[in-house]
């Protein structure tokens, strides 16, 4: 075992290679379907991506545009001519034998990310060296002495985004993508469904004593599918090569795997076998050649990002948790935005805490929510503010809020409109004041502890179910007892 | 009146109908038998096709630009019936769900299909002699090779089976095979016609080119070839191949290929030529070029290394030849017994030329020198109109002669390469026989997309 003052000794440093499948209507060079969800295997392949001979790639021109638009959210140049290159490997989830990808010349250019850490709240940067464009492979099951191959997801469009190791915790590195998670969903270029493989990591993690100023031999983790698993392997990994570097023993320049049951990672391939590729420029595909006013023009499409968001909502006070229980569902973020807009900060703030009332409900609950109009929303709110309706009475018609009615009908259909009618709330009271377990709280007061009022009102609540307006209640418990 | 419009002529007019030529067509191709032609003949679906016009025809309805006319294609296009093999192993019994490009384009016009001819497996060689099906005899001697790649096809309109006949030109593979055969063959500017539905060969040289007997037809064919394909992203736009009016023209005589090691009768016949040129008011002067002495090396790199790449797809997975049970024996048997010894050369050259360490050194040094060959034929089209050199150094050579030095075989596309990594058009012509009776083709080069100018200078000299 290693002890604290051992691995304090040392620092870790993380790039990380993230693959984003893009949610384009067709595939990158095939023009067939590009949605492979519940599909039978082997149903969305065209004979351009079986590589029948004879067959052409032509590059869709919407996998561009995603790409502008992925780029421009990683505050990246996007570049005016990009070129594609084969890279080659024989595996039967590639049936070209090669993989058309951006080798030498790739679209996306130099960038950074700002990592958001919602446990601190504050910001680190992250380079990015490049991204680019490829297509995915098939996918392989083995069955025993036999395997089957389904070339659905072969021809997918990717983007890679390769960062600079910059960074250096376990934490960092479940920041970072979590982050780059919400950009591109954010940009629209992925429908991010981790669970389905829309987004996959490769982690590069090597360690050094933290005054070296070299780096240490890096291992490679490949295709980690959760925020989770990239924060546990780089834990994992951080302490497995401090404990070969202590032990005085060589950290291997290899590919590693990481075993989820198991939560550890383990070797599957060194350098010594480390493939050839055979990067070669493709020359089926021209290159792509983009001018500044067409990347402006594609990029004006660039919805407002997570952090603007944040940056806008600053003057609600929120809570950090409320902000990223929000910033959860971009629809959500774009209609509080639209609430503060259309209102003020109280109302948007009180929005904002009542969609994380959807938010922690399903999935419908959250859809619908997405349907409810801003102004239904302020209207909502208003109501608490005039004191029609309590703060429980407006989270129940929130969650049952819709666009056929307004939020008024509802309450009134809910019966959870206050009651602010003396009369009505005399009756109330007098019931309340009768009932034996009302009776010490009363003998309290004419004692003058003027604590037990609240007991009274509390009553008063219960039994006209909410809707009594308190303050009128607490006067006429006053009028009846003096 | 050109052979192709002769035919659709009388089709159109019922003075025959596309049954009886298609009928003719296969009995001559029934009567060549011995010179190897075809792979395979496409009988059945060819006079269906021909029924089916004639009725049209019979029916008042309009037919195509090309009704009726027969023609064949080299096995490397997908095309109806039957396979597709690349005259490779690999592809014996591969039938095809759709077809290429350029054979769509003329069945759409009346054209019809007889057969698939045969080519050097998967369009590498110089003489049809690397077929897994053996190869094709030269036209003229049958104790000669036919030329290649695209023998086969040469062969057949040099024997009048068909009026026209498509072929593949990576390096020459169209017009070393019309020289050797005396017929007309155009290799034009790259992108002119869509790649798509052929078995690649190197992507950045491959086009698609036709054989005929008179540049006329040539015109015609390739017109409706032409033209953009959103299925192949290469393809150029509205691409001009017909009907230019020439002014005299300034000819350049490329020193390099005249000189040391062009036979001797070769020379003579090109220079008969050049006068033929001048007697017609061009003007004509010689040019050196020098970086042609660099033009085969830069091509047996850039070749191989997108061939091997081309040729990964044949791993016994999915179609083709397959031999062995795990994974890596079915790969290592797949391709070992379904690729022919020059395929697996190329596939060497191309894979040592790509891998880590010599990439640079060699491919990339390459696509460098390829950059000043054609720089230095953008700098000589602007002293020319047209450059003109042999199309190979020697006419058809013996079967055999060549098959055991593929150095010598290369040696043979050196004046066809150079065009071909520039992407420009060149076509082929004949410019006579030798004493003892063969043919020797006259090759025309133009700027890019300046094809037509090539054929209104070549019918000039055929009148």
């Amino acid at each position: 075992m290693l002890t604290r003052e051992q691995l304090d000794k040392y620092e870790m440093t993380i790039g990380i290679e993230c693959h984003v499948q893009l949610n384009t209507r067709t595939k990158l060079f095939s023009g067939v379907d590009n949605d492979a969800r519940d599909k039978e295997p082997n149903a969305v392949v065209s004979p351009i991506d079986y590589a029948l001979p004879g067959m052409l790639p032509v590059l869709n021109k919407a996998a561009v545009d995603k790409a502008i638009l992925a780029g421009l959210a990683l505050n990246s140049k996007i570049a005016n001519v990009s070129r594609f290159d084969r890279k080659h490997y024989f595996y039967p989830d590639l049936p070209k034998g090669y993989q058309i990808s951006q080798m030498y010349q790739p679209i996306i250019g130099a960038g950074h990310v700002d990592v958001y850490d919602p446990a601190t709240g504050e910001e680190s940067r992250v380079r990015i060296e490049h991204a680019h464009l490829e297509e995915d492979a098939g996918k392989l099951t083995h069955h025993g002495d036999y395997s089957l191959v389904d070339l659905n997801r072969c021809g997918t469009p990717l983007i890679e985004i390769v960062s600079q190791p910059d960074i250096h915790s376990a934490v960092q590195a479940k920041n970072y993508v979590a982050t780059l998670h919400r950009l591109m969903v954010y940009a629209g270029v992925t429908n991010g469904d981790l669970y389905h493989g829309n987004m996959r990591f490769d982690v590069n993690i090597s360690v050094a004593p933290k005054d070296s100023k070299k780096l240490g031999t890096r291992a490679e983790i490949k295709n980690l599918n959760s925020f989770r698993s990239v924060e546990r392997c780089a834990e994992y990994e951080f302490k497995r090569q401090v404990e070969l570097v202590e032990k005085g023993e060589k950290v291997h320049q290899e590919t590693r795997g990481w075993d989820e049951a198991k939560q550890k990672t383990t070797s599957q391939r060194s350098k010594e076998h480390a493939q050839d590729y055979r990067y070669m420029p493709d020359p089926d595909i021209p290159p792509v050649v983009l001018t500044d006013e067409y990347i402006a023009k594609v990029g004006a499409g660039l919805p407002t990002m997570p952090r603007e968001y944040r940056t806008g909502w600053a003057g609600l006070k929120l809570d950090g948790s409320v902000v990223e229980s929000v910033l959860d569902d971009q629809d959500l973020a774009k209609k509080l935005t639209e609430v503060l807009e259309k209102s003020d900060s109280k109302t948007a703030a009180r929005v904002a805490h009542w969609f994380t009332l959807s938010a922690a409900g399903d999935g419908e609950q959250e859809a619908r929510t997405e349907q409810v109009s801003a102004q239904h929303l302020i209207e909502l709110s208003q109501m608490v503010e005039r004191s029609e309706l309590s703060s429980t009475g407006a989270k129940e018609v929130f969650l049952k809020l819709n666009d056929e009615k307004s939020p008024r009908e509802l309450a009134k259909e809910m019966n959870l409109l206050q009651v602010s009618d003396s009369g009505e709330i005399d009756r109330v009271v007098e019931e309340v004041l009768a009932l034996p377990e009302a009776a010490q709280a009363v003998a309290d007061i004419k004692a003058g502890q003027d604590k037990a009022i609240g007991f009274l009102v509390g009553l008063v609540m219960k039994t006209s179910k909410g809707k009594a307006n308190p303050g009128v209640a607490q006067k006429a418990i006053r009028s009846k007892l003096q | 009146m050109s052979e192709v419009t002769k035919i659709v002529d009388s089709v159109r007019s019922g003075k025959s109908s596309a049954v009886a030529e298609v009928k003719a067509a296969l009995e001559r191709a029934e009567s060549h038998t011995d010179h190897h032609v075809f792979i395979s003949l496409t009988e059945k679906r060819a006079l269906e096709r021909a029924k089916d016009i004639d009725e049209q025809v019979a029916a008042g309805r309009v037919v195509g630009a090309l009704a009726g006319v027969p023609f064949v294609v080299k096995d490397n296009f997908l095309a109806f019936d039957g396979a597709t093999t690349a005259a490779a192993k690999m592809l014996e019994g591969f039938e095809t769900p759709m077809q290429a490009t350029a054979v769509r384009k003329l069945e759409e016009q009346g054209a019809i299909c007889i057969g698939k001819t045969n080519l050097d497996a998967f369009a590498h060689g110089g003489s049809t002699e690397n077929s897994y099906f053996g190869p094709t005899l030269n036209a003229c001697d049958k104790e000669r090779v036919a030329g290649g790649s695209s023998g086969g096809s040469a062969v057949a309109v040099a024997l009048g089976i068909v009026p026209f006949a498509l072929g593949t030109d990576t390096g020459g593979s169209i017009r070393q095979p019309a020289s050797f055969n005396g017929v007309v063959g155009i290799k034009p500017t790259y992108g002119t016609v869509s790649r798509f539905g052929v078995v690649a060969m190197a992507s950045s040289t491959d086009v698609i080119g036709c054989f005929t007997k008179e540049v006329e037809d040539i015109e015609l064919v390739l017109s409706i070839m032409a033209g953009r394909d959103e299925r192949d992203g290469t393809t150029l736009p509205n691409p001009t191949l017909q009907g230019v009016a020439l002014q005299k023209q300034r000819v350049g005589v490329i020193k390099e290929c005249m000189g040391e090691g062009v036979d001797s009768e070769v020379r003579e016949l090109i220079e008969q030529y050049i006068e033929q040129l001048k007697q017609a008011g061009h003007e004509v002067e010689e040019i050196s070029l020098p970086m042609y002495q660099y033009a085969l090396a830069i091509y047996y790199i850039v070749i191989p290394a997108e061939t091997c790449s081309n040729l990964a797809r044949y791993d016994g997975i999915r179609y083709g030849y397959r031999a062995g049970k795990s994974l890596s024996d079915v790969y290592g048997k797949s391709r070992d017994g379904g690729f022919m010894p020059e395929n697996k050369r190329r596939i060497m050259i191309g894979n040592y030329v790509l891998s880590s360490g010599f990439f640079d050194a060699y491919y990339m040094q390459a696509e460098k020198a390829r950059t000043l060959l054609i720089n230095e034929y953008n700098a000589a089209f602007k002293d020319f109109d047209v450059l003109v050199s042999p199309v190979a150094p020697t006419p058809a050579f013996k079967l055999g002669e060549n098959t055991s030095d593929p150095l010598k075989m290369y040696m043979a596309d050196v004046m066809t390469v150079p065009p071909s990594l520039a992407g420009l058009p060149a076509l082929s012509v004949p410019a006579g026989k030798t004493k003892a009776g063969l043919p020797v083709g006259v090759q025309l080069i133009g700027k890019c997309q300046d094809d037509a100018k090539l054929f209104s200078l070549a019918k000039e000299t055929e009148k």
